[in-house]
């Protein structure tokens, strides 16, 4: 069973979370009901500090032993900062999906962009149907 | 999709299902890592159902299987298993495949699962063009089923619900017994690089044998182990895949099949490849390990000095190795181990390094 989606972020239909840290910069990665349908997490791609991405365009890579699966930028911004412990310990993001296994924070464009994504009870709801 | 008799038992324990050469199989039922170690550690159960089965028998059983096969079978003993591969005129791929004699003049090959039916009538039109009348070829995939029970700890395991000792059977040779209280072709062989056996039985019996095994290998660590993990093992021990390394547009020289591939006799494409080797090769498949990060897949395109050079057919990051390997088509030129080649993975190529096969060995006991 997937641990609970915590309450103080937001999340993407592509399965990543955001939390916006209050000063204009949101922190990122995947969900941990994401990193369960990936299972054993093998190589984590990070991009490079002050790559620029859109909303929901491609910002990392996460790698099982079988799949090959495309990260997306929750908002639009720049990369401030990467999780470097990943690229010895991509287990991390199974370990801790919502915590150690953090993978980006950017600088947001613009802060209102989060508010096309849905809180922890929408992206729950989703997961639901999804199973269905 | 086809469904094997074990479709509903990999559903009932959280078998992820997939879609393999039409077949609906399980990719891994907890995670691929897991089944890997198990298998190289304790033991890995796999359901291999799904793959062919062809009978050929009769007074010129042997003279139809030395014209289709490349490997010379002349010499192979009543119970003794056959690596070798079936190929056009041309020489290219139809298939690798496994040849067992059971009696001096029947055969079982066993196919890939994605190629039976094709290699089915390839067979029966090399009989009929070859006015063979003495030997009936005929497909037994759907009455046969298929266990694997691959790893360290499964003899052990096996003995306990098999009638025949399996301690003196020598690898690639395979025995009538029986498994329960069921007639079974038992072998010594397998996929994974690993000490281990291949189990024939009636397909309607199969269930009641891998239940079996399940309950008593659990105590052992025994794990049920999917396809994710069957490629990963197959990979570290450097045994290819058809349809990764191997189609029609390959010969078994520029792969690792050049020592199944008997020139001096004739056989379907015999003249083409005696052509070919003369002509010399241009291409060859190689094993490598990527040396900068990342993980080589299939498909990824290798490159040298700025120009692409080949393509990766198949890689992965090994469980056991803990490092990213794989298999490539380079030209021969570049295909001696220590050689420096890059792969292009998304956007950046990273440096990785031709290696001798297999990666991995198991230590003999």
């Amino acid at each position: 069973m997937s641990k609970p989606n915590p309450a103080d972020r937001k999340y993407t239909k592509e399965h990543e979370w955001a939390k916006n840290n209050g000063d204009g910069t949101i922190t990122m990665g995947i969900t941990d009901h994401a990193q369960e349908l990936l299972t054993d997490i093998v190589f984590v791609e990070l991009p490079a500090i002050g790559k620029k991405v859109k909303q929901m365009e491609q910002l990392a890579v996460v790698e099982s032993v079988k799949s090959v699966s495309d990260v997306y930028a929750p908002a639009s911004g720049e990369v401030l900062e990467v999780n470097k412990v990943l690229e010895d310990h991509p287990e991390l993001v199974n370990q801790d999906a919502f915590g150690e296994g953090w993978m980006v924070k950017l600088k947001m464009d613009n802060p209102a962009e989060l508010n096309n994504l849905m809180d922890a009870a929408g992206y729950a709801e989703m997961i639901k149907e999804e199973k269905h | 999709m086809k469904k094997t008799p074990l479709y509903d038992r990999h559903l009932a324990i959280g078998g992820k299902i997939i879609d393999f050469g039409g077949w609906a199989m399980p990719v891994q039922y907890t995670n691929v890592i897991e089944e890997h170690q198990a298998t190289r550690m304790k033991a890995g159960l796999f359901d291999i159902c799904h793959m062919g089965e062809i009978e050929v028998k009769g007074p010129q059983a042997f003279d139809l299987l030395q014209w289709v096969l490349s490997r010379n079978i002349e010499g192979q003993a009543v119970g003794q298993i056959k690596l070798g591969v079936i190929t056009d005129e041309q020489g290219g791929i139809i298939d690798d495949l496994t040849v067992y004699k059971l009696d001096h003049d029947r055969y079982m090959i066993v196919t890939n699962a994605g190629t039976k039916d094709k290699d089915f009538s390839w067979i029966t039109k090399q009989k009929e063009a070859k006015g063979f009348s003495d030997v009936q070829v005929t497909d037994i995939s759907d009455q046969t089923g298929k266990l694997d029970i691959q790893g360290p700890l499964s003899q052990r395991i096996l003995q306990n619900i098999t009638a025949g000792d399996l301690a003196p059977l020598r690898y690639y040779h395979a025995m009538n017994t029986r498994v329960m209280d069921f007639q079974a072709l038992v072998s010594r062989s397998g996929y994974t690089g690993e000490d281990g056996f291949e189990v024939y039985a009636e397909s309607r019996k199969i269930g009641e044998i891998w239940d079996t095994l399940i309950q008593i290998g659990a105590v052992s660590g025994l794990k049920p182990a999917g396809l994710g993990a069957r490629d990963t093992l197959r990979l570290e021990a450097g045994m290819m895949l058809y349809g990764n390394e191997m189609d029609e547009t390959i010969t078994p020289l520029e792969v690792v099949y050049g020592w199944v591939t008997n020139l001096e006799k004739d056989f379907v494409g015999s003249a083409a490849l005696r052509r070919l080797k003369e002509k010399g090769l241009t291409r060859k498949l190689v094993g490598f390990e990527m040396e900068e990060r990342g993980i080589a897949r299939h498909g990824y395109k290798v490159f040298t000095a700025g120009r692409e050079i080949g393509e990766v057919t198949s890689g992965t990051f090994t469980p056991t190795l803990q490092r990213a390997v794989g298999l490539a088509f380079v030209p021969i030129s570049y295909s001696e181990p220590g050689t420096e080649i890059f792969i292009q993975i998304r956007d950046h190529l990273a440096k990785a390094r031709v290696v001798g096969l297999p990666f991995y060995k198991r230590e003999k006991q």
